[in-house]
C-alpha cells in the first residue's frame, strides 16, 4: 500500500520545515537585541585633565546603572587616555581589539581626533560626547557622530549671547582683553572668534589677546598683561586649573573688569572652580550649552545625580557623557544589532526628544554633527551654576557688571 | 611703575627659585654629584607641607623648619646608603642611579596621592601690599622672605661652624681633609642633607605659589640646572644670583614679548652663558 501525500500535508510540512530551519535567526536576533551592546568608553581619568575626565565618569557610572533600567541593554568598558592624544589613540586600538562594538568619548578635542582616526580605520562607530575641533567631522568620516558644538558652533552661539546679556542688562562695554590656553581647543576657538566677531554685531572690539600655556603653573604675567590692557570685560578661553589661578591673580592684582565672560569653555563652571575660590568664583559668566532647567528627563537625571554625588555639580560634562550613552542605547535598541553598519543606520536616524541639555531633539546631519545645540548664558550665583539666558532656560536674573572683589558677600 | 611690579614680582620668585637651586649647587660642590632628583625631592617636600597642614592647619610657613628637618633626614640616609656606593664610579652610573630615585619618588607620589592638583587654603592668599602704586603679592613676599632667610641661615652655617668649615675643607681638596682626619664620608652625608634640607624649605615656599602634581618635578629639576649652570656650578652665590636672574626674566621677557615666551627666555639666557662664560656667572674657571 502506497501513501500519498496531500498538497495541503505537503505546504504544512513544508511551512514546519521553514519554522524549524529559521528559528535560530530568529531566536538568535531576539538574543542579540537583548545581549548588551559593548561599549568602550574613553576619558582623560589622569594627567592635566583628570579632574573634569573624572566628572565625566561619574556620568558614565550613572549611565551604567540608569540606561538598563531604562530598558536599554549597554555594557561599558572604561579607558583612562591620560589627557594624551598618543595615549588615547593606542586605548582605542586596544579597546577595539578586545571586541567593543562601539566607541564613545573623549572630553579632548586632540585625544578625540585620535580616537576618531582609529575608528573610521577599523569600522567601528564612535560617538563623542564632548570635544569640539571643526575638522573632526569635516573629514568625511562614515563612523563619527559628534552630539557636541563644534568650537564654530560654540563661537557663534557664544557670542551672539554677548549681545543678549548687554540687552538684559542695559550696557553696553567698548573693549575686550581676551585670554586664551594655547591647546587645540584654544587655537580653534581662537581661530572661531575671530572670524566671528566681525559678523557678530558687537559692541565691543579685542584690545589684547594673550595666550598661556594650559599647564602653566603661574599666571601673574598673563594677567599683569591684561590688567594693563584696562579693557571693559575680560573674556577667557580656558580650562579648569588655568581658571582657578586666573581669577585668584585677578582678585590679588585688583583686577576688577565689568565681568569675566567666556563664550564656550570648561573651567568657570566646574564643582574645583567654586570649591577653591569660594566667594570670587560668583558671577563669572560662561555662554554654553546647559543641562535643561525646564526637561523633566533632565531633572531625573539631575536628581539621580545630586543623590549619587552630594556636593558635586552637575556639569554639561555630565550631561553631554551621559546623552553620548543615551544616543548609543536608542540606536542599539532600534537597529537591533551590534554590526557596525547596522549601528550606524541606527546612529544616522536617531531623533531622541526627552533629554538633558537644552535645545531639541538629538539628530545628526550628513556629517555625523548636531547642530542644534544653543548656549545658554550660565553664571554662577550663590557659589551655583544658574542659567541666567535664554529667558525661555533661564532660573535667576544676570548680574551684571559684577561687584567688585572686596565687595563679594 | 607697572614694570616695577613686574619686576620686583620676578625678583620675589627668583629668591625661592635661588634657593630651590642651592641646594643642587651645595651638593655638587661638594661631593662632586649632580642630583638628577633634585626636583622630585622637592615635590616630595611640597607633599609633606600640604599634608601636614591639611591634618594641623598649621601655616606652611612655621611648617618651614620641620620640613627641612625631615628632607635633611631624607638626604642623609640616601647619601649614607646609596649615593656614597656611586662616589667613584663613572658618571652615567650616578646619573642612571638618581634617576632611578626619581622615578621611584614619582611613581609613589602618583599612587599616594593620584594625579590632581592640590594646593593650601590660606587666609592672606588673595590678599597685596599696597605702597603707592606697588602692589606686593603677599604670599609672594612671604615666600621670598623665607627664601631669603633660608639662604642666610645655610651661608652662616657654611661660615661659622665647624662642621660647615669641615665641608668647605671637604670641598676645596678632599685628599687633604682626609689626611688632617675629617670624616669625609659623615662629611658628604651632611652635606647632601643640607642640599635635601634647602630643596625641602624651598617645596615649603614653593607650594605657596604654585599648586604640587606629580608631574611638575621635572620642570624644577631643569629649572634648578638652568639656575646653577647660569650662575655657576658649585657656587652658593652664583644660585642665588642665577634664580634672580631667571625670576625677573621669565616676568619681564613674558610681559614684553608674549607669555608662552617665558621659558625661551630662559633658555635662551643660558646659552648665551654656556658660550661666553661656561663656568657660570659667578663659577670658577
Amino acid at each position: 500500500m502506497t501513501y500519498r501525500i496531500t498538497r495541503r500535508e505537503f505546504g504544512l510540512g513544508a511551512a514546519a520545515g521553514g519554522a524549524v530551519l529559521a528559528a535560530p535567526g530568529i531566536i538568535g536576533s531576539a538574543h542579540a537585541a537583548n545581549k548588551p551592546i559593548k561599549i568602550g568608553s574613553l576619558l582623560p581619568r589622569s594627567g592635566y585633565e583628570g579632574i573634569i575626565g573624572q566628572g565625566c565618569q561619574r556620568a558614565v557610572d550613572l549611565a551604567k546603572r540608569m540606561l538598563p533600567e531604562m530598558g536599554y541593554a549597554i555594557e561599558v568598558v572604561d579607558a583612562d587616555t591620560e589627557s594624551k592624544p598618543e595615549v588615547a589613540r593606542t586605548q582605542a586600538e586596544k579597546l577595539i581589539s578586545e571586541g567593543v562594538d562601539i566607541l564613545v568619548g573623549a572630553f579632548d578635542s586632540g585625544q578625540t581626533f585620535s580616537i576618531a582616526q582609529v575608528a573610521e580605520q577599523r569600522g567601528v562607530p564612535f560617538v563623542i560626547n564632548i570635544g569640539s575641533d571643526p575638522a573632526i567631522t569635516e573629514q568625511g568620516y562614515k563612523f563619527i557622530f559628534r552630539n557636541f558644538p563644534t568650537s564654530v558652533m560654540l563661537g557663534t552661539n557664544g557670542l551672539a549671547r554677548f549681545n543678549d546679556l548687554f540687552a538684559a542688562t542695559h550696557t553696553s562695554p567698548k573693549t575686550a582683553v581676551l585670554m586664551i590656553v594655547n591647546d587645540t581647543f584654544g587655537q580653534t576657538m581662537l581661530k572661531g572668534i575671530n572670524a566671528l566677531m566681525p559678523k557678530a554685531n558687537l559692541p565691543f572690539h579685542i584690545v589684547e589677546t594673550i595666550s598661556y600655556d594650559p599647564q602653566a603653573k603661574d599666571l601673574s604675567i598673563e594677567v599683569a598683561k591684561a590688567k594693563a590692557a584696562k579693557a571693559d570685560i575680560h573674556m577667557v578661553v580656558t580650562r579648569l586649573n588655568d581658571a582657578i589661578l586666573m581669577v585668584r591673580e585677578m582678585v590679588k592684582q585688583r583686577y576688577e573688569p565689568m565681568g569675566i565672560i567666556s563664550p564656550g569653555s570648561p573651567g568657570m563652571y566646574q564643582t574645583q572652580f567654586m570649591k577653591v575660590l569660594g566667594k570670587y568664583a560668583d558671577y563669572a559668566i560662561t555662554n554654553i550649552p546647559w543641562i535643561d532647567p525646564k526637561q523633566s528627563f533632565a531633572h531625573t537625571f539631575q536628581a539621580t545625580w545630586d543623590k549619587a554625588y552630594p556636593g558635586e555639580v552637575c556639569t554639561l560634562d555630565a550631561g553631554f557623557t551621559f546623552e553620548g550613552f543615551l544616543i548609543i542605547g536608542d540606536a542599539y535598541k532600534r537597529a537591533g544589532s551590534a554590526k557596525p553598519q547596522a549601528m550606524v543606520e541606527a546612529l544616522k536616524a536617531t531623533n531622541i526628544k526627552d533629554r538633558i541639555m537644552i535645545g531639541g531633539p538629538i539628530t545628526f546631519n550628513e556629517k555625523g554633527q548636531n547642530v542644534n545645540l544653543p548656549s545658554g548664558v550660565l553664571q554662577i550665583q550663590h557659589g551655583k551654576p544658574t542659567v541666567v539666558l535664554p529667558e525661555q532656560y533661564s532660573e535667576a536674573k544676570p548680574v551684571f557688571p559684577v561687584p567688585g572683589w572686596s565687595k563679594r558677600a | 611703575m607697572l614694570y616695577l611690579n613686574i619686576i620686583i614680582a620676578g625678583l620675589l620668585t627668583g629668591l625661592v627659585y635661588g634657593l630651590m637651586a642651592l641646594g643642587l649647587s651645595v651638593i655638587f660642590g661638594v661631593i662632586r654629584v649632580v642630583n638628577f632628583a633634585h626636583g622630585e625631592m622637592m615635590v616630595m617636600a611640597m607633599y609633606a607641607v600640604y599634608l601636614a597642614n591639611t591634618f594641623t592647619g598649621i601655616d606652611p610657613l612655621l611648617l618651614l623648619p620641620l620640613v627641612a628637618l625631615a628632607l635633611f633626614g631624607f638626604g642623609y640616609a640616601l647619601q649614607r646608603l646609596l649615593i656614597n656606593r656611586y662616589i667613584t664610579r663613572p658618571e652615567h652610573e650616578q646619573f642612571l642611579l638618581l634617576l632611578a630615585v626619581a622615578t621611584i619618588i614619582t611613581a609613589s607620589l602618583l599612587m599616594g596621592f593620584g594625579p590632581d592638583a592640590r594646593n593650601v587654603q590660606l587666609g592672606y592668599a588673595y590678599d597685596s601690599f599696597q605702597i603707592g602704586a606697588l602692589l606686593l603679592d603677599k604670599v609672594r613676599v612671604f615666600a621670598a622672605a623665607g627664601a631669603a632667610a633660608g639662604t642666610a641661615a645655610l651661608w652662616a652655617f657654611f661660615r661659622f661652624t665647624r662642621t660647615g668649615k669641615a665641608i668647605r675643607a671637604c670641598a676645596d681638596n678632599h685628599f687633604a681633609a682626609q689626611v688632617v682626619g675629617l670624616d669625609v664620608k659623615r662629611l658628604y652625608a651632611v652635606t647632601f642633607g643640607l642640599g635635601a634640607a634647602c630643596v625641602g624649605a624651598a617645596g615649603c615656599l614653593m607650594l605657596l605659589l604654585v599648586d604640587v602634581q606629580p608631574y611638575i618635578s621635572t620642570d624644577y629639576t631643569l629649572l634648578a640646572f638652568i639656575i646653577v649652570i647660569l650662575g655657576g656650578l658649585g657656587s652658593m652665590p652664583g644660585a642665588l644670583l642665577g634664580g634672580v636672574i631667571v625670576g625677573v626674566s621669565e616676568a619681564v621677557s613674558g610681559f614684553v614679548i608674549e607669555p608662552s615666551f617665558k621659558s625661551a627666555f630662559s633658555f635662551g639666557l643660558l646659552i648665551l652663558v654656556l658660550l661666553v662664560r661656561p663656568q657660570g656667572l659667578l663659577g670658577r674657571a
